[in-house]
C-alpha cells in the first residue's frame, strides 16, 4: 500500500516515476483515438492493425541485421511495424471495398494471416544468429518495467502530438465518426480525416508494442471509450471522458504495478480500464444497466397503471396479472377486485385526460400536437396550463350543447 | 515418401487437416451473420484459461489446459453477450472489451504465478507445436495396420479427429434451421425455431472447435481457419452447402500446402531451420483468399 | 356506469400465453387473430400501447398509420418476436405457441442479406420447416408443394437463381410463395409492397384475394393509402394507440385518418381518399 502511494506520488524512485507518467500520457492518447474508431463501429479494426504490425517488426530486424545495423534499434522496428500495419489497413480496405465480404471477414482474414505470417519470420530470425537475443517475443506482451529515459521521451513526445492533432481536428473527425455523409455535405473532407484518425491510431499502436504488447494496447484504445459513452452522448465529452479514463488507467495500473513484484504493467493497466468500464456498465446514469432497469420497470409500472386505468373506464375486463397488481399496489381497486373510491378518481382523472387528448387537435390545430403521441405522457404536461384550459372550455361547451 | 515421412509428418499433417477442417465449419455461418471475429476473442481467452488451470492443478498436462481454455471461452462468450445485451454495446465493441481484458487478467496471472514450464505453454498455445507431434513407433507405412504402434499415435490425433467428427455432424443436424436462422431471423423466429438459443450454441459450438484445435496447431491457425476458408468459399460460389464443401476443401489444402512448405521450403532456399507450421498455414490461407478477392466467380456484391 | 364495476375481473383473464385454456369466448374462438392490451416499448417509450385489434376469418385487413406508429412492430408484438410489456394474443383462440403452424410471416425485405447464398427454391423450401424437421429430405411431393407455390406466384422460371440476382419485386414474390408453401390460415404481411414494380404490387394482391377467398385471412402493413379502399376489406388505423378499427367504410374515415397522421396528410388528400372508400 505505500509502496502504491509512493508511486502515485512520483516517489518511488526515478524509473518507477517515468514509467507512471509514461503510461498516464499513453493511456489518454490511446483512449483518445481509439474513440474515433469506437463511434464509427470499427472497435476491432484496431486489432487488426494490431496483429498486423508483426511482420514489419521481424522484416525490419531482418533488414537492419543484414545492413550491418543493431536490429533491436527501436526507430527501426516501429516503423517497419507501422508500414506493415499500413498494408493491413489498405488489405482489409480493399476486401471491404471490392467483394461482398463484410467488414469482420475483413479484419479477421487480415489479422490472423499477417500475425501467422509474422510468426513465420518470427522463426526465421530466431534461427538467425544475431535473432537469438532479438527479444521480439517482447513485443507480444509488452515489457513496460523496462523503459527507458529515451522511450518515455518517444511516447510523451508522441502523445503530444497525438493530443494536439485531436485538439485541432476535434471537429471535422466528430462530425466524419458522427454522420459522414452530413460532415461531406459540410465541406469536411472526410476521406482525409479517416486517414488521420487510422493513423493516430496506427501510430498509438506502434509506439504501444513496445510498452504493452500488441494485444493489451488493443484494449486501451477500445475500453476507455466504451466506457466513456456510457456517461453521455455529446462526442466532444466522450472524447474528454474516454481520454481522463484512458490516463487515470496509465496511472494508477502504472502505479499499482511499482508497487510489487510480478504485476506485469499492461495487465494493470487495462484492468484498471476493465474497472472503470464495469463501473461506468452498472452505475452510468444514463445508459447503465441499473438505471436501465430501474427505468425499464418504472415505464412497466407506468404502462399497466394507464392501461387498468383505460380498461376500468371503458368497462373491460382486465387480462394482465401485472396490471391487476399494479392496480391493487395503487389502492384502485381492492384485493377482491372492487373498485375504491381513489380508483373512481383515478377513472374519473383518465377519463378526462382521454377527452382532452382527443379534443386537443381541433381546440389547438394539429401543428399544436406532437405527430407521434406518447401514449403515456397525461395531458396536462404535453400542453401549457393555457392550452389545457381553452381544451376544457371547448368540452364544456360541448356537454352543456 | 516413405518411412521417414510417415513418421515425422503423417500425424501432424492429419492433425493439421483435422483442425483446418473443423474451424472451418462453425466459420461458415460466423461470417455469414458478421460474427468472423468471435474466433478471435476465444482464441484470445484460451490464455488465461490455460494459466488458472495450471493454478489450479499445478500441472501442465493437456486436461486442465484444455478445461481451463474451454471454461475461459465459455466465459468470454457470456461476457461478450451479457455486454452487447446489457450495455447496448456494438458486437465488435463488446468482443474487443471482454477479450482484451480477460488476456490483461491472464498475463498477470502468469507472472504471478511464475513459472517457467507455463511460459512455455503460452507460446504453444499461440504458435501451436505441430511438428512435435510425432508418431515414434510409425516406422512406416505397414505400421498404419499395425495394432501396437496404432497405439502410439498422439493422443492430439484422437482428440482432434473426434471434435471433427462432432462438428460434421452438429452441422449437418442443424443445417437447416441455422441456415434459415442465419438468412432471415424474423422468419425463423416466426415458425417456431428457438433462434437465440442457436446462435448461442452456434458460438459454444465455434468455442469447441477452437479449444481443440489451439492445443495441437495453436491459436493462429484457429483464427486463421475461422475466417479465410469460409471467406474464401463464399467468394467462389452461391449456394451454401457448396461453400461449406469448399471452405471444407481449401482448409484442408491449406493445412496440408502449408505444412509441406513450412518443412521443406526453408531447406530449398539454404536455410537450416524449418518454419513455423502453423504460421505457414496461415499464410496459405491468406494466399487463398487473396486470390479469390482477385479472381473469385462471386466476388462481387450482387445486391446493394 | 361501469358495466362490470361490481368486479371488473369476474370475466376470465385471457390465458393465451400462460398455456392454461382459454375460457371460452366466442368472439376470441372464431377469429383468426385477436390481441388485448397489447403493449411494446423500445426505450423509453411505448411503441404500441394498449392494441386491441381483432381479425375475422376470412377477411384482409390493412394495418395503416404513419412511419413510426408501430405498424410492423404490432405484428412483431403478435408474433413474439419482440417482448410485449403487457397484454397477449390469440391466434384461432389458442396460444401463439400451439398456433404456429397456422402462421405464415412475411418479414420486411429490409435488412435481409441477399447475397446469402441460397436459391429461390431453398428459400421456399423454408417454409416448409415445420413439416421437414432437421432432417427432412425435400422430395416428391414437398418439391411439388414448392414448385407450385412458385408457379402461383409466377416465378417458377426462378427456382435456380441465387436469390440475390433477381430484382425487388421478384424478390418480394419469392417471400410469398415461401408463405404460400406453409399452407397457413392466418397470413401476416410486413410491407410487402414496399419497393416493387407495378406488375408485382398487383400480382401479391391477386394471390391474397384468392387466399382470402379461400377462407384465409390476411393482415398487412400497408402504407400506401390511395390503395387500401381497393385492395382490402378491413382496415386497421393505428398511431402507437389504435385509431380505429372495422369494415374500409367504417373505419377508414377522414376523421380516423386525421387522428393517425395528424396536419401532415392534407385535408384535399383526405376527400380525394373517401372517394373510391365511399
Amino acid at each position: 500500500m505505500e509502496a502504491f502511494v509512493a508511486a502515485l506520488t512520483f516517489s518511488a524512485g526515478y524509473n518507477a516515476a517515468l514509467v507512471v507518467i509514461g503510461a498516464t500520457l499513453f493511456g489518454a492518447a490511446a483512449a483518445a483515438s481509439g474513440t474515433f474508431l469506437v463511434l464509427r463501429r470499427q472497435a476491432l479494426m484496431t486489432d487488426a492493425i494490431a496483429h498486423a504490425t508483426l511482420p514489419g517488426l521481424a522484416i525490419a530486424f531482418m533488414v537492419m541485421v543484414a545492413a550491418g545495423f543493431d536490429g533491436r534499434n527501436l526507430l527501426g522496428l516501429l516503423i517497419g511495424s507501422a508500414i506493415s500495419a499500413l498494408i493491413g489497413v489498405v488489405a482489409v480496405d480493399v476486401i471491404v471495398k471490392r467483394t461482398r465480404l463484410m467488414e469482420d471477414a475483413a479484419i479477421g482474414a487480415v489479422l490472423s494471416v499477417f500475425f501467422g505470417f509474422g510468426v513465420v519470420l518470427l522463426t526465421i530470425v530466431q534461427s538467425m544468429s544475431a535473432g537469438r537475443q532479438a527479444g521480439l517475443e517482447g513485443f507480444l506482451l509488452g515489457s513496460t518495467a523496462g523503459m527507458l529515459r529515451a522511450d518515455a521521451m518517444l511516447i510523451a513526445v508522441s502523445a503530444a502530438v497525438v493530443g494536439v492533432l485531436l485538439f485541432v481536428l476535434r471537429r471535422p473527425l466528430t462530425l466524419v465518426a458522427f454522420d459522414p455523409q452530413y460532415a461531406a455535405g459540410q465541406g469536411v473532407k472526410v476521406r482525409l480525416m479517416d486517414l488521420v484518425a487510422t493513423a493516430m491510431v496506427l501510430a498509438v499502436t506502434v509506439i504501444g508494442l513496445k510498452l504493452v504488447g500488441l494485444i493489451l494496447v488493443v484494449a486501451l484504445l477500445i475500453i476507455p471509450p466504451v466506457a466513456a459513452r456510457f456517461w453521455t452522448n455529446d462526442i466532444s465529452k466522450v472524447l474528454f471522458l474516454s481520454a481522463l479514463f484512458g490516463g487515470s488507467s496509465g496511472y494508477v495500473g502504472a502505479a499499482l504495478s511499482a508497487s510489487a513484484p510480478a504485476l506485469p504493467t499492461g495487465s494493470l493497466v487495462v484492468l484498471s480500464a476493465f474497472a472503470i468500464f464495469v463501473v461506468s456498465l452498472v452505475f452510468s446514469t444514463q445508459r447503465g444497466v441499473l438505471a436501465a432497469l430501474l427505468r425499464r420497470r418504472a415505464l412497466a409500472v407506468r404502462v399497466h397503471r394507464r392501461q387498468g386505468l383505460l380498461a376500468l373506464a371503458a368497462g373491460e375486463p382486465i387480462y394482465d396479472a401485472m396490471t391487476i397488481k399494479v392496480l391493487r399496489r395503487d389502492g384502485v381497486i381492492r384485493p377482491d377486485g372492487v373498485m375504491t373510491d381513489n380508483g373512481r378518481a383515478a377513472v374519473a382523472e383518465i377519463r378526462r385526460d382521454e377527452l382532452r387528448w382527443s379534443m386537443a387537435p381541433s381546440v389547438l390545430g394539429d401543428d399544436a400536437v406532437p405527430a407521434q403521441r406518447d401514449a403515456l405522457t397525461p395531458a396536462d404536461e404535453a400542453f401549457t396550463p393555457d392550452q389545457i384550459a381553452l381544451i376544457d372550455a371547448e368540452a364544456q361547451r360541448l356537454a352543456v350543447v | 515418401m516413405g518411412a521417414e515421412f510417415v513418421q515425422l509428418s503423417l500425424t501432424p499433417l492429419v492433425i493439421a487437416v483435422l483442425a483446418a477442417v473443423t474451424c472451418a465449419m462453425p466459420g461458415n455461418f460466423l461470417i455469414l451473420r458478421r460474427q468472423a471475429l468471435i474466433g478471435d476473442a476465444i482464441s484470445h481467452v484460451v490464455l488465461p484459461g490455460i494459466v488458472v488451470g495450471f493454478i489450479i492443478t499445478g500441472s501442465v498436462t493437456t486436461w486442465p489446459m484444455m478445461l481451463g481454455a474451454g471454461a475461459a471461452a465459455l466465459i468470454a462468450v457470456a461476457m461478450i453477450e451479457a455486454i452487447k445485451r446489457l450495455g447496448k454495446i456494438e458486437p465488435g465493441a463488446a468482443m474487443g472489451v471482454a477479450f482484451t481484458a480477460m488476456f490483461a487478467a491472464g498475463v498477470l496471472l502468469l507472472e504471478q504465478s511464475n513459472t517457467a514450464s507455463v511460459h512455455l505453454d503460452v507460446e504453444h498455445a499461440l504458435f501451436g507445436n505441430l511438428e512435435s507431434l510425432i508418431w515414434f513407433d510409425g516406422l512406416g507405412w505397414a505400421s498404419l495396420l499395425d495394432p501396437s504402434a496404432l497405439a502410439q499415435l498422439p493422443p492430439e490425433l484422437f482428440r482432434m479427429a473426434s471434435v471433427a467428427v462432432i462438428m460434421i455432424i452438429a452441422t449437418i443436424l442443424f443445417w437447416r434451421p441455422l441456415v434459415m436462422a442465419t438468412f432471415d431471423e424474423a422468419f425463423a423466429a416466426s415458425v417456431g425455431i428457438p433462434v437465440n438459443l442457436l446462435s448461442l450454441m452456434l458460438v459454444v459450438f465455434a468455442a469447441i472447435a477452437a479449444v481443440a484445435a489451439f492445443d495441437a496447431v495453436g491459436s493462429i491457425i484457429v483464427i486463421a481457419m475461422f475466417i479465410c476458408p469460409p471467406a474464401t468459399a463464399r467468394l467462389l460460389t452461391d449456394r451454401m452447402g457448396v461453400q461449406v464443401l469448399i471452405s471444407a476443401l481449401v482448409a484442408a489444402v491449406c493445412a496440408v500446402v502449408g505444412y509441406v512448405v513450412a518443412g521443406y521450403a526453408p531447406l530449398w532456399l539454404g536455410f537450416d531451420n524449418s518454419v513455423s507450421a502453423s504460421g505457414m498455414i496461415a499464410t496459405v490461407s491468406g494466399v487463398a483468399l487473396g486470390l479469390a478477392v482477385a479472381f473469385g466467380p462471386r466476388r462481387r456484391q450482387v445486391a446493394g | 356506469m361501469f358495466r362490470s364495476m361490481e368486479n371488473p375481473f369476474a370475466k376470465p383473464i385471457l390465458v393465451a400465453s400462460e398455456g392454461e385454456p382459454v375460457a371460452p369466448d366466442p368472439a376470441i374462438d372464431e377469429a383468426a387473430l385477436t390481441v388485448r392490451g397489447l403493449t411494446v416499448a423500445y426505450g423509453g417509450s411505448p411503441v404500441i400501447f394498449s392494441i386491441d385489434m381483432t381479425a375475422p376469418q376470412g377477411t384482409m385487413t390493412a394495418i395503416v398509420g404513419p412511419n413510426g406508429a408501430g405498424k410492423s412492430t404490432l405484428l412483431k408484438g403478435v408474433l413474439g418476436l419482440v417482448p410485449a410489456l403487457s397484454g397477449k394474443a390469440a391466434v384461432f383462440g389458442a396460444p401463439l405457441a400451439a398456433a404456429r403452424h397456422r402462421i405464415a410471416y412475411v418479414p420486411q425485405r429490409a435488412g435481409i442479406d441477399w447475397d446469402f447464398p441460397v436459391r429461390v427454391a431453398d428459400v421456399v423450401a423454408m417454409g416448409l420447416y415445420r413439416e421437414l424437421g432437421l432432417l427432412g429430405r425435400v422430395s416428391g411431393q414437398r418439391r411439388a408443394k414448392i414448385v407450385s407455390a412458385l408457379e402461383r406466384v409466377g416465378m417458377a422460371a426462378f427456382a435456380d437463381r441465387q436469390i440475390g440476382q433477381l430484382s425487388g419485386g421478384q424478390q418480394q414474390r419469392v417471400f410469398l410463395a415461401r408463405a404460400l408453401a406453409q399452407d397457413a390460415d392466418l397470413i401476416l404481411l410486413d410491407e410487402p409492397f414496399a419497393g416493387v414494380d407495378a406488375a408485382t404490387e398487383k400480382a401479391i394482391v391477386n394471390v391474397l384475394r384468392e387466399l382470402r377467398d379461400a377462407g384465409k385471412t390476411v393482415v398487412v402493413v400497408h402504407h400506401d393509402l390511395t390503395t387500401v379502399a381497393e385492395y382490402f376489406d378491413r382496415v386497421f388505423v393505428i398511431n402507437t394507440r389504435k385509431i380505429a378499427e372495422g369494415s374500409v367504410a367504417e373505419a377508414f374515415t377522414a376523421d380516423a385518418l386525421h387522428a393517425a397522421y395528424g396536419g401532415r396528410l392534407a385535408s384535399a388528400q383526405l376527400s380525394e381518399l373517401r372517394a373510391p372508400a365511399a
